[in-house]
């Protein structure tokens, strides 16, 4: 089959593999229609996550049809169209028991050597490095799903891959982050960083009641989508966003502030110099300027919810002040199999339509330059969705290829081209 | 002081600790007796005197069987009442060796106490007035009362601490010990059902290829050696208590003595079981070749845990989590050498 491979920083090759092959009892495999590329995956792109070796197959956002089960597996049957969620849990530990699958005790093969690096090991996902489990990742024709009878959600004909191909990571995400938020009626809510967990986050924002959402970034078309999807936005390159956002809130500060934005986060200034310097001479892991201004900004006793990336040590983080203003911090990688069916029904009525974010899609062939592009934000870049069956590329500055019809089945819509 | 199943209801709620302590409630489980962590080990100075006591059975019984006047009229007991002295000799040679040469003395220390009574009820008739001898029965009686004091003291000890490998000698004071645990969501009962069916300690101890079963607490165990081979050995289980405990020890010729034992530790509020392993071996090669060992994390420690973690596994979800077989891409020389590490489970 082929694949997404990780080779180094800034190095995939879409390559010839093995195909995936049935492991254990509660394995599946499924052969899959529709990827996409992660924010976070840009991360590994950049060689921000330890633990990557030349060979991985990466991504972690895939969904398709399933075309071989273990004896283990008894709710899924070959042909089954399901969505696949991004963390891999058992089901039947402490954590799993409780709904908090990406805690998993039992998912992750390599625990001890993530227990060295965090103290305690979390569930193993899909392609995202060895400390997190070592398993390929779904940029790919196939995959191999483990515990397959707790993961995949089966899917309705009627709707399109897009519409629930973000049921996997990125819409969870963005819903878990607002959650966490504790929204009441009125809660003002300020979104670092607009990509698709940002735009997410909006959206289930106000979906779980919140008055205003501030939605913060320095693209313009990330800007516009936060927009439509009913935020007030605030461009950082423009204004200071301290003083707007104490503004907005007669000086008290937003209820609940949501980072977005990650351990690759931009600031400009000397701060900006200060953590790219620092970063590049490995001084610190991660770069984080929106948790830094989030903690200034929320207000007291508000909660700073972060369902961005971070891996490992951040510099000049203000943690008194989580002390001294009583903040909560809440964080955590994504329990997707917690969300996926009462999302899914969210979808199916119509409340929230997902493939909203796709700006383009692309071959799987053409994987590492939707990486570029997607870091870039090159062309508006904004979410990248790749077809790992589609034929070559037809190339050319504005893509790409309408998905084939006779494969995805007639009843779907035709994903969005932009 | 019987040692809990429980150890110093650490990590328990404070009901927990109550019912421990009070034995209020009726389902809280017996007190159980566990091979003690390390700041509970036995008093090796106990085994000393044990040892000394031993020695000095054996002197006092050769002495006795050989020079039964002597020994007679030293202990005021007169010179004509050799058979007796030498008869008293026999039992003391006899259980002089069985406390050096026996994987358990308690017991011999046990009888050594209840004959150091009976020496007692013999000189007390010596000590009556007007006995000529009365002055050497007293200091006789004396010494078998101190005598008896110390075979006291070390044979409750050791009957407290019987099993544990130092006392029984499996294990020397030399050897290496490690203790590791984990939580698993299961009951007691399932957690020691499942350790207990020796048909799936292969299925989570990595390096075990096969275990048979002897008898009904005798195994034969085949594992893989260090290098090329494998290696064998015969254990026998020292303790067996259903759904709580379960302890053994290898036998005589074993190349790597160890002896260990596994507690099901009921956790707080009924959320499972703590599995605790606690392990003493005397490593090939010695503690240095241990040492290397532990850099490359070829280390017993660190695959006993990993050991556990696949109990755990296939008890919580009924396979082990692997990634071994799975696609990839070509690997570099990092990658090759880091799946043949064992740093990754990945191929």
């Amino acid at each position: 089959m082929k694949a997404n491979v990780w080779y180094g920083k800034e190095q995939l090759r879409v390559e010839e593999v093995p195909d995936p092959r049935i492991l254990n009892p509660r394995d599946a495999i499924v052969r899959i229609t529709s990827t996409a590329i992660c924010g976070s995956d840009l991360h590994v792109y950049g060689g921000f996550i330890p633990g990557m070796l030349a060979g991985d197959i990466i991504g972690h956002e895939f969904m398709g049809e399933i075309v071989e089960v273990g004896s283990g597996v008894n709710n899924l049957k070959v042909g089954d169209r399901v969505v696949n969620p991004f963390p891999i849990a058992c089901g039947g530990c402490f954590f799993c028991q409780q709904n908090q699958h990406s805690l998993c005790e039992n998912s992750n093969p390599n625990a001890w050597a993530a227990e060295k690096l965090w103290g305690h090991s979390p569930a193993g996902l899909f392609g995202y490095s060895h400390l997190l489990g070592g398993y390929a990742g779904g940029q790919a024709q196939y995959a191999r799903i483990p515990f397959a009878d707790v993961g995949p959600i089966k899917v309705p004909n009627s709707l399109s891959d897009e519409q629930v191909l973000f049921l996997s990571d990125v819409f969870p995400t963005g819903y878990m982050a607002a959650e966490q938020c504790n929204i009441q009626p009125g809660d003002t809510v300020a979104v670092w960083g607009c990509g698709p967990v940002g735009l997410f986050s909006i959206k289930s924002a106000q979906l779980l009641g919140a008055g205003r959402v501030i939605a913060i970034d320095r693209f313009p078309e990330r800007l516009r989508k936060a927009g439509e999807a009913g935020a007030e936005t605030l461009n950082y390159e423009q204004v200071d966003i301290l003083e707007v956002l104490a503004d907005i809130t007669g000086g008290r500060g937003p209820d609940a502030c949501i980072d977005a934005v990650g351990l690759e986060g931009h600031s400009h200034g000397a701060f900006g110099a200060y953590d790219r310097v620092k970063q590049t001479l490995m001084l610190e892991s991660d770069r984080p300027p929106s948790l830094r201004q989030a903690l200034k900004a929320c207000r007291n006793g508000g909660t700073i919810s972060i369902p961005a990336v971070y891996g490992g040590f951040l510099d000049k983080v203000l943690f008194g002040s989580i002390v001294n203003r009583a903040l909560t911090l809440r964080s955590g990688q994504t329990h997707v199999q917690r969300y996926l069916s009462p999302l899914l029904k969210l979808i199916e009525e119509g409340k929230v339509d997902p493939s909203f974010i796709i700006t383009h899609t692309l071959p799987l062939d053409q994987a590492p330059e939707g990486y570029r592009m997607f870091r870039d934000k090159e062309d508006s870049c904004i979410k990248v969705v790749l077809k790992p069956w589609a034929e070559a590329p037809t190339l050319g500055g504005e893509e790409l290829l309408a998905s084939d019809e006779s494969e995805e089945g007639g009843g779907r819509q035709k994903p969005h081209l932009h | 002081m019987e040692t809990q199943f429980t150890h110093s209801g650490f990590g328990q709620s404070p009901e927990q600790r109550g019912a421990a302590s009070l034995e209020t409630s009726p389902s809280y489980r017996e007190p159980h007796r566990r091979y003690p962590r390390r700041y509970e080990m036995p008093n090796l100075d106990a085994t000393t005197l044990a040892q000394g006591l031993g020695w000095f059975s054996v002197a006092l019984g050769a002495a006795a069987i050989f020079a039964p006047r002597s020994v007679g009229s030293l202990a005021g007991v007169g010179r004509d009442r050799g058979g007796m002295v030498r008869g008293i000799g026999v039992r003391e040679l006899a259980t002089g060796i069985g406390i050096l040469t026996q994987r358990n003395p308690a017991p011999w220390l046990w009888s050594r106490v209840v004959a150091d009574v009976m020496d007692l009820a013999v000189l007390a008739t010596g000590l009556r007035p007007g006995s000529a001898t009365r002055g050497r029965v007293a200091v006789s009686f004396t010494a078998v009362a101190g005598i008896l004091a110390l075979d006291a003291l070390a044979a409750s000890h050791l009957t407290k601490h019987a099993g544990h490998p130092l006392v029984s000698g499996v294990a020397a004071p030399t050897d290496l010990y490690f203790e590791t645990s984990i939580a698993t969501a299961k009951s007691p009962e399932e957690c020691y059902r499942f350790w207990r069916n020796i048909d799936n300690l292969p299925r989570f101890m990595q390096s075990l290829e096969s275990v048979k079963a002897l008898d009904e607490r005798r195994f034969h165990w085949v594992a893989k050696g260090p290098a090329l081979g494998s290696m064998e050995w015969d254990c026998e289980i020292t303790e067996d208590r259903p759904g709580a405990a379960l302890a053994w020890r290898t036998l005589n010729g074993a190349q790597v003595p160890n002896a260990g034992s596994v507690i099901f530790e009921p956790a707080a509020q009924g959320r499972g079981t703590i599995v605790r392993l606690s392990i003493h071996y005397s490593p090939l090669g010695g503690r240095l070749t241990a040492a290397l060992a532990k850099l490359l994390r070829h280390d017993p420690q660190a695959r006993v845990r990993e050991d556990l973690r696949r109990f755990k596994q296939l008890l919580e979800s009924g396979e082990i989590a692997t990634t071994h077989g799975q696609p990839t891409g070509r690997r570099s020389f990092i990658g090759r050498a880091a799946r043949r590490w064992g740093l990754t489970n990945s191929n």
